[in-house]
This record gives structure tokens, sequence and C-alpha cells, in this order.
């Protein structure tokens, strides 16, 4: 199967306040292939957890270091892979959040939120170092973004 | 994000709207919680209707929040979830620990009983 193109990569620097930079990327997108407001809603909250996983978790909150996202839309599926410049870490050892000993602990639901709001999400991990987690969400809309209509006079 | 506090008999109102997320919002909730403990307040009423975004540390904080009041003796409740505040409450099953309620009246009144 070809491997759509993706119709947006961005690089950030390791700062919270561009989840917002990414995620006004990510709604942009999203409203283009004519999604709804909870759907655009729950990826881009998704995508938010990932991006602050990476700036926090992966890069340790090293300004210094980038977080890389990329879309792709192909078959109906939005794919947002994150991708941090961090030692990686073993996705099975994260507690249940769930769980009764861990409901009322503060941290620890990033990757549950993720879980939670997206059909699918994998990790891989580069032998060089670095993680990348791929977020993906079916999607009833056209296969490629449509361009803004232009308003003719 | 903003936060507005008010007094409703002995119940500390706080009037939160905007995103609570990783590095604004939250530390907003948990500095507003503070300062409210450290003015005598006991019981806490946190107003969420015009919150649009709660990410995974928007959630630690009122977890935290709730856990700092109930230390000191007090409850901390909730009022005027957004659904998708509410979405997020069911999913991370938080909705089991706090008590919600839907109008401002009776979540005041229900300190009392």
């Amino acid at each position: 199967m070809p491997v759509a193109e993706p119709e947006a990569y961005l690089a950030v620097a390791s700062r919270f306040e561009n989840i917002e930079l990414v995620q006004a990327v990510i709604e942009d997108l999203l409203r283009r292939l004519e999604l709804g407001e909870d759907d655009r809603h729950w990826i881009g909250l998704a995508v938010r957890e990932a991006v602050a996983n990476a700036i926090k978790h992966g890069n340790g909150g090293d300004a210094a270091k980038q977080v890389e996202v990329e879309v792709r839309v192909d078959a109906g599926e939005v794919a947002v892979a994150v991708r941090d410049q961090g030692p990686g870490f073993d996705p099975s050892a994260v507690a249940d959040p769930l769980a009764p000993e861990n409901l009322l602990r503060p941290g620890g639901r990033g990757i549950f939120y993720m879980r939670s709001l997206m059909d699918k999400v994998e990790y891989h991990f580069a032998a060089d170092g670095g993680t990348e987690v791929v977020l993906r969400k079916r999607i009833k809309a056209a296969a490629a973004p449509r361009a803004e209509e232009e308003t003719r006079s | 994000m903003n936060i507005r506090q008010r007094q409703v008999g002995d119940v500390t109102l706080l009037e939160v709207s905007g995103k609570i997320t990783v590095g604004v919002g939250d530390v907003a909730i948990k500095d507003a919680v503070h300062v409210a403990l450290g003015g005598g307040a006991r019981d806490i009423l946190l107003k969420l209707q015009g919150v649009t975004t709660i990410d995974s540390a928007g959630v630690g904080e009122l977890v935290s929040a709730y856990t700092s009041v109930a230390h000191r003796g007090g409850k901390l409740k909730l009022v005027g979830l957004p659904p998708k505040v509410n979405d997020i409450l069911q999913i991370t099953q938080l909705i089991t620990v706090f008590e919600v309620y839907d109008d401002e009246a009776s979540a005041v009144a229900s300190f009392k009983s």
C-alpha cells in the first residue's frame, strides 16, 4: 500500500506553550477534512497529550531539543506521528490509571488519554534514540483535505 | 484560562474558564486552591461551566486539589460540567471520586448536609 505524503510537518522547541501552536495546525487541518467539532476536539486533545509527553518525558523539558509532528491522511484515516529526542521507555510498564490505588494519583494519565481518544496508538523506538508515537483515527471524511474555497467577485 | 473567586456563605466558589492544560491552567488551579485554603477556606466548589479543554495534567490538578482540601478536613465538589469535561471524568473514572452537581444552588446546599 502506498504511503501518503505528509499533509503537514512541523518541528517545535520543547516548550509547553508550543502545544498551542501544534493544536492550531491540527485543528485547521481537521477542519479542512470537514471533521465535526467533537472529532476535532478529541483528536486535538490526544495530540496535545503526545506533544506534552514528548516535551516533558522524552526531551526532559530541554528547549534545545525539538518535537516533530507529522500528519498523514490516507484511506479514511488520520495518522499523527509525534517524535522526541529522548531515550525511550517501556509502554507496558506504565501503571493503569484506573486501578483503585492509582485513581487519586495526580499524574500518569497521558497515555491512557491517547488510547481512549484514538483508535490506535503505536510506539516506535529508534536504535539511535528518540521515541515516535503514532496516533491513528478513522474518519468518515474524504481522504484528502479540501482546499479553502476561494471567494470570487 | 481565568479563575474568579467568590464566597457563597461558607463555601468558596472558584469559577474556572478556558483551558485547564499543562504548564498554564493546571498551575493556576493549584495556586487558586492553595490561596483559598491559606485564606481559611474549608469547603471549595469548582464551577467548570466555562472550561473548554481539560488535558491529563488538568485532570491531575483537579485530583490534587481534591486531596489537598480533604486533608484539611474540607470538601471539594464540582458544578456545571460542560459535556466534554464530563466525558473526560467518565473515561478516567474520576466521576466516581468527585461529587458533581448541575446547578450552583444545590451544590452549595450540599455542603450543609
